[in-house]
């Protein structure tokens, strides 16, 4: 699998693929999409970037462990659920904000945060498994057979 | 003083605790004096109950307590009476005692902490026990007994007979509790009251609901294994591994009267009944005779004491069983009396071993010049335990007698019984208090004198006690026994017998036991040799047979184990897809409710057809494939061609996914199959195949009428009307789907993701396994 092109095109590929999946993820509350596929996309991206260049590279690319990258979305959505409490409005309730930057009204909300959450979680959980499974010594050379 | 009673109380009950906790640091600084402090515990305690004694001897009961959970009628109450009260002063008097004693007898020990601790969190919950007035609060420290009697008897863990002992207490007494607690729900359930004392009069209604004898045999149940009543008994003389302290405090005076204490309790509302006083003499009186018979076999100090304690528990649920005034009279005396001098002797035998190396009492004699404190604290208590006059004993002995000596033949048989227990009894009570004493000189392994003030003031102040209040038994009954009887019967009685002898059936008995333990005392060596082959003859008893039961319990579930747990992933998927088979296919066929055969489609798109021909061609192509990673890929092009179908019927969220989940785990299996060291070729033989396919095509075809049949029932639009009106104006989002997904149903999602992050953690682990023992192994591959 470790040919010129996909070590040539891999880069653009992940590159493209991460950034299609944050418009996914951005897009999902009125188009289709959301956080659970692009968290998928995401996911793929950085498998192809693992198979071309390795698993070391990946792990220096992305920075964190992927498993830390998951237990954070778990904890950015827990919060913006928790939120609403200091509202005293039950458990989940989106809140909603309308800040104007440079002429353009943004709608920010938890439920956007929280879905920013599931992309994380599913990012994390999916690639910590399959860095996992191609990483390991002893297996890669059977693994070329 | 009357505002701040309850918090008294409360904090009274709650003052051994305190103290446990307080024990580890206090004994590092202090060492055994520390035992001194400890002691303020229960004697401050014991001092707040005392000053109830006037109420209650006037007739009047105690309760307090705080609300819990109201909407449950739980709460933390207490209830004193008679009955409670007479428990909690033996509790905290004689745990005052036995703290100082446990600080001479521990003195030096490594661990004299953690002994403290443990003991002091007994007392706790003891006290707690017999004061609960709510049901839940009782099992909760019945149960907390149990505990802090299994962490006493295997104090010394570091031996394998303690350990076993404390198990065995444990699984006895703590399987006693669980039924005691289905026993109380069913007095719940039939007389809709959760505490004790409003239960007091509801006895007719419970005594008539079908349901009482099971409710009885299950508070029985309890109550047996608590107090060591046959055939449960065999825990008690085990338990004696523990070190004396809490043989004396535990396994006589204290714990094992738990059980006892709660007949007396039931006694009102459960009593009287035919059941009722067949049982608890019948078992009662088993005990008896079974504990005396083996107390005699013994030789080691100890053990006598155990046995004796088990056949006077065995007195006290004859007596408690018998049904009349008179003999709860007599349950109420010989109860005070036992805890007064079984505890007494306890700590002599402590003491004894203590001093001089050894308990087994062939090999002593001749201490009275060494230790003639203990001495006479021994011959004090054992003066009662005999029942001889002017002791305490004596007074319980006359009323045993006054009350079993009616003329029907059950009476004859019973008191037969008392005086055989009683007679074998005094002979053991002198065999402890006098053989290890008297006589000529034996050397023990250490050279034995009197013990230090700690050791003798326990057993001296228990046997005094039991003199002063035979001497002085109007006060005593005044304000111990009457209100206690008056507690267990629910009327008003005043016991009124005194140590000066009557002339009488009583008094006659009484000699004939008196002359009869004297025999058995002088003749003891050979009555001893006797029952030694006796119970020998009879075979192994419940002891091994307990054995026996937790070791083919630990069989049994490695049985269970295997046949359920084999540990092939084969196995596991075959049974998981049977299961679903019958589950799918199974319920329309018996109810009916099969679907009706789809239409044919009047007419298929071109596109739409050809998915399915593809998808019927990747299907075809993992039945054909040769190795797996073909059957792999080609189950990709069935999965990417039905996310087109989705996409073509109007889901584009859904293939959007599934064509993502196609991907990945194509990509994911295909990294499996290249860590997995399986054959590329499919081995199984045709018969396998033949099973499995037959497996997987029940399975679809299941999902299939599952799936027909919930599109052809009428489909109800009420939440797709209000997610399509709602998802935009409450969610501003125009994704029904998502909205859905974050929004709307925002907590499930919420626990998916952290199912699907635990899943990856798993996933993790198992890989890290399986690369670690690849890695420990790989070489001789």
């Amino acid at each position: 699998m470790n040919t010129l092109i996909l070590r040539t095109v891999a880069p653009f590929l992940t590159a493209l693929m991460l950034l299609f999946s944050v418009f996914v993820l951005l897009r999902g509350h009125n188009e289709p999409g959301g956080g659970f596929i692009g968290g998928l996309i995401a996911a793929s991206a950085l498998a192809i970037y693992g198979i071309a260049f390795g698993v070391p590279s990946v792990r220096r690319a992305i920075r964190f462990h992927p498993m830390a990258i998951a237990g954070f979305g778990l904890l950015l959505a827990t919060l913006s659920g928790a939120l609403s409490i200091v509202f005293g409005v039950p458990f989940m309730t989106g809140l909603w904000v309308y800040p104007v930057v440079f002429d353009v009204e943004l709608p920010l909300s938890t439920v956007m945060s929280f879905d920013i959450g599931v992309y994380l979680v599913v990012v994390g959980a999916i690639t910590s498994i399959a860095l996992a499974l191609e990483q390991e010594p002893g297996s890669d050379v059977e693994g070329e057979g | 003083m009357a505002a701040n009673a309850p918090a008294l109380t409360f904090f009274a009950l709650f003052l051994p605790f305190v103290a446990s906790v307080l024990a580890p640091f206090l004994t590092r600084l202090l060492g055994d004096r520390a035992a001194f402090i400890l002691a303020l515990a229960p004697a401050l305690a014991f001092a707040h109950f005392c000053t109830f004694l006037p109420e209650i001897a006037a007739g009047e009961v105690v309760t307090g307590g705080y609300a819990w959970a109201p909407s449950f009628n739980l709460s933390f109450s207490w209830f004193l009476d008679g009955l409670s009260l007479t428990f909690a002063l033996l509790i905290t008097g004689i745990g005052t005692l036995i703290v100082v004693y446990s600080g001479g007898y521990m003195k030096g020990h490594p661990d004299i902490g953690r002994f403290m601790a443990f003991i002091l969190a007994f007392m706790g919950a003891m006290l707690g026990l017999v004061v609960s007035d709510s049901f839940l609060m009782l099992f909760v420290y019945w149960e907390l007994t149990s505990i802090t009697s299994f962490l006493l008897i295997g104090f010394d863990h570091e031996r394998e007979a303690a350990r076993r002992a404390a198990l065995q207490a444990l699984v006895v007494t703590g399987g006693g509790g669980l039924c005691l607690l289905a026993g109380l729900v069913f007095l719940w359930n039939i007389t809709g009251v959760t505490q004790l004392s409003l239960l007091v009069h509801l006895g007719d209604g419970l005594r008539q609901s079908p349901f009482y004898l099971a409710t009885l045999l299950l508070v029985l149940a309890g109550a047996f294994t608590k107090s060591a009543q046959f055939p449960f008994h065999f825990w008690l003389p085990n338990a004696m591994e523990a070190p004396t302290p809490v043989s004396a405090y535990l396994h006589s005076a204290t714990m094992v009267k738990a059980g006892v204490y709660l007949l007396m309790r039931l006694n009102p509302v459960m009593g009287d009944t035919p059941a009722w006083v067949i049982l608890l003499p019948f078992f009662g009186g088993i005990t008896l005779i079974a504990g005396t018979f083996l107390a005699v076999r013994q030789t080691d100090l100890k053990l006598m004491l155990a046995y004796t304690t088990m056949a006077s528990l065995g007195l006290l649920t004859m007596l408690t069983g018998f049904g009349s005034a008179h003999a709860v009279e007599a349950a109420v005396l010989y109860l005070v009396a036992h805890s007064l001098f079984k505890g007494a002797l306890f700590m002599v035998a402590g003491t004894v071993d203590h001093e001089a190396g050894t308990r087994d009492v062939t090999r002593l004699g001749g201490l009275r010049a060494a230790m003639p404190v203990t001495f006479g604290a021994a011959l004090l208590a054992a003066l009662s335990m005999g029942g001889l006059p002017l002791f305490f004993g004596f007074l319980a002995k006359e009323e045993i007698y006054a009350a079993l000596a009616a003329g029907n033949p059950r009476a004859v048989f019973f008191t037969g019984l008392a005086v055989i227990g009683n007679a074998l009894m005094f002979a053991t009570a002198f065999a402890v208090a006098l053989k290890p004493f008297l006589g000529p000189h034996v050397g023990t392994p250490k050279h034995a004198h009197e013990g230090p003030m700690t050791l003798w003031l326990g057993p001296v102040v228990l046997s005094v006690i039991g003199l002063a209040a035979a001497v002085f038994s109007g006060v005593a009954h005044r304000y111990i026994s009457s209100p206690m009887a008056s507690a267990i019967t629910d009327e008003k009685i005043v016991i009124d017998i005194s140590t000066v002898p009557h002339l009488g059936l009583p008094l006659l008995l009484s000699v004939i036991t008196v002359l009869l333990g004297a025999l058995a005392f002088w003749r003891l060596t050979d009555l001893r040799a006797f029952m030694v082959r006796a119970v020998e003859s009879l075979g192994p008893g419940p002891d091994r047979g307990f054995d026996h039961v937790v070791s083919g319990l630990v069989r049994f579930s490695g049985v269970v184990t295997r046949l359920v747990q084999p540990g092939r992933l084969e196995i596991y998927i075959t049974a998981t897809f049977i299961l679903l088979a019958v589950t799918l296919l199974v319920p329309p066929f018996v109810f009916g409710e099969l679907p009706a055969m789809p239409a044919w489609p009047e007419e298929l798109l071109v596109q739409e057809a050809a998915f399915f021909a593809i998808a019927v061609i990747g299907l075809i192509a993992v039945l054909r494939a040769k190795d797996r990673l073909t059957a792999i890929v080609s189950l990709g092009i069935q999965g990417f061609a039905v996310a087109v179908i989705f996409l073509l019927f109007g889901a584009p969220d859904l293939s959007f996914t599934q064509f993502m989940v196609e991907t990945l785990s194509v990509v994911i299996l295909a990294l499996v199959m290249t860590r997995l060291r399986l054959t590329p070729r499919d081995h199984r033989p045709l018969r396998q195949s033949l099973f499995d396919g037959l497996v997987a095509v029940a399975c679809g075809l299941g999902f299939t009428l599952l799936l027909l049949k919930s599109t052809q029932a009428p489909f109800d639009a009420v939440l797709t009307d209000f997610f399509n009106a709602y998802s935009k104006t409450v969610a501003h989002g125009a994704n029904v789907v998502n909205v859905i997904i974050v929004d709307f149903r925002g907590t499930d999602t919420l626990g998916e993701i952290a199912v699907v992050m635990v899943t990856a953690l798993a996933v993790l682990a198992l890989i890290r396994v399986r690369a670690g023992r690849r890695a420990g192994s790989g070489e001789g591959q």
